[in-house]
């Protein structure tokens, strides 16, 4: 891999994070290059979420620092908001605003924080709904959409803050099987394009496709780290190997 | 036909009064309604707060206002602050002062609810998108919160305005009392005046809370939107 040419983008540099007394990451680091797509899988609960939200300043931190560019990302400073813009964020849960339609759930921020003029907004706003095929749901309240339609619209909202970062936190994970597919389609065509996302998912197919870099993660600790091939293919820890295994089912 | 006894409405100034004891009830509830949603909101929001202290005050503040009956309240403020005090308050004025200290708990109470109910991932969703504070607030959490407590505080006006007949304890001449006087003054002429007086009272007070109540329910059917 090339990384080393590219340009860092997100530094997250022995970071502790505690929640109470009860310590979730310790002296945790983690880089991601300009175009590279990362991919954390590991068993719940061993603090995939806690890393992202850390990387968009969601989460206070103890110890080290993380960085977007080499500015400092941190909830309580004044810039935060500068870096979200640049490092969009998708939830599992579904959080389209509900009083609003579809377009102006996609509107409003650039609108309000980039002070982008409306009228090129709109037109962006309908182009990306288009291309993720729910142009003719633009009037309609996220009540009115499907589980999976509501998560593109999601998806299609961080873009249109022209992010050059997104996270993806188990998008598909409250999702009906069926429209798991129609989600992961848009992320790959994303990834086609070169855009730089760190994406926690359970999908082992899709992530094993998506990949440049995969991390796993066991207890706040990354226990294995490789391409996409050298992961699914030849893990090399226990734990890893473990943990592929509990995705596939044999008849006994 | 049995005599039903409205004719006494027609007699003399009789309508008039009546509908000058509605205006009193009335003014009554919407200054005290006035009153407690200027005061409910900005205390509701205090409400929200992760302070102990805060917490322990308000929650005294509504449980007393949710045991003691609203009558009595009514005496303490009127009888009481005389021999107290020695004030001499004007029955009308003790009536928005308790109705007013009622409402505000109650609406205080539902704003505090409403902003609770808002989903943290509504604040991160907005939040990621790179808006600052004041932005989520207005653009994200307010317009919920108003949807939530709309219905909620427009039933809240029509239990206070239907409370204010107790205000008549004290003194004040408000619809229902001239009601009362009306049927006194007519007992051998009409004697059955109750019937046709109370019953047209009973409809003044549905024309008062009715369409408010509708509007209540209207605006629920249009926000159930999540
Ligand atoms: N707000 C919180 N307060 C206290 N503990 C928390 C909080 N959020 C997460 N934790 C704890 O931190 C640890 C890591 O949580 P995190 O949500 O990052 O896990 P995860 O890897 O995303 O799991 P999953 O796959 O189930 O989503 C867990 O043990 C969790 O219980
Ligand atoms: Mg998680």
């Amino acid at each position: 891999m090339s990384e080393n040419k590219k340009e860092e983008i997100i530094k997250v540099n022995h970071i502790t994070k505690r929640y109470d007394d009860n310590s979730v990451l310790e002296d945790f680091s983690l880089s991601v290059y300009e175009g590279e797509v990362v991919v954390i899988v590991g068993p719940s609960g061993c603090g995939k979420s806690t890393i992202l939200r850390i990387m968009n300043g969601l989460e206070p931190i103890q110890k080290g620092e993380v960085t977007y560019r080499g500015e400092k990302v941190d909830g309580k400073l004044g810039s935060i908001t500068r870096i979200r813009e640049k490092v969009g964020m998708v939830f599992q849960s579904y959080e389209l605003f509900p009083h609003k339609t579809i377009l102006q759930n996609v509107m409003l921020a650039p609108v309000l924080v980039q002070k982008r003029d409306k009228k090129e907004v709109k037109e962006e706003a309908l182009q990306l709904l288009a291309r993720v095929g729910l142009a003719e749901k633009k009037d309609s309240y996220p009540r009115q959409l499907s589980g999976g339609q509501k998560q593109r619209v999601a998806i299609v909202r961080a873009l249109c803050m022209h992010p050059e970062v997104l996270l993806f936190d188990e998008v598909t994970a409250a999702l009906d099987p069926e429209m798991v597919r129609e989600v992961l389609e848009v992320i790959l065509s994303l990834a086609k394009e070169g855009k730089t996302m760190v994406i926690v998912t359970h999908e082992m197919a899709f992530a094993e496709a998506i990949a440049d870099r995969v991390i796993f993660l066991d207890a706040g600790q990354i226990e294995e780290e490789g391409t996409a091939e050298e992961f699914f293919r030849h893990p090399k820890s226990e734990r890893a190997k473990q943990f592929l295994n509990s995705f596939t089912y044999e008849k006994k | 036909m049995p005599n039903l006894g409205i004719e006494v409405l027609f007699k003399g100034t009789n309508m008039a009064r009546l509908l000058g004891g509605l205006w009193v009830s009335l003014r009554i509830s919407l200054i005290a309604v006035g009153f407690s949603v200027l005061l409910g909101i900005p205390l509701g929001i205090i409400m929200t707060a992760k302070s102990k202290v805060i917490k322990a005050f308000t929650r005294l503040y509504l449980e007393v206002v949710r045991v003691m009956p609203q009558m009595v309240l009514l005496f303490i403020v009127f009888f009481g602050t005389t021999r107290i005090f020695g004030w001499n308050l004007n029955a009308e004025l003790a009536s928005v002062i308790v109705f007013t200290f009622w409402g505000t708990a109650e609406m205080a109470d539902l704003v505090r609810g409403a902003f609770i109910s808002i989903p943290k991932h509504q604040y991160e969703s907005a939040k990621a998108l790179g808006m600052n504070s004041l932005h989520v607030f207005l653009f994200v959490i307010l317009p919920q919160t108003i949807r939530r407590l709309l219905p909620l505080s427009i039933n809240l006006v029509t239990r206070m305005i239907k409370t204010t007949s107790l205000v008549m304890m004290i003194g004040v001449v408000e619809v229902l009392k001239v009601g009362q006087q009306i049927i006194e003054a007519n007992r051998t002429s009409s004697p059955n005046a109750a019937f046709g007086v109370y019953g047209t009272v009973f409809l003044l007070y549905f024309i008062g809370c009715w369409p408010i109540s509708m509007l209540s329910k209207y605006l629920e059917k249009k926000w159930s939107n999540t």
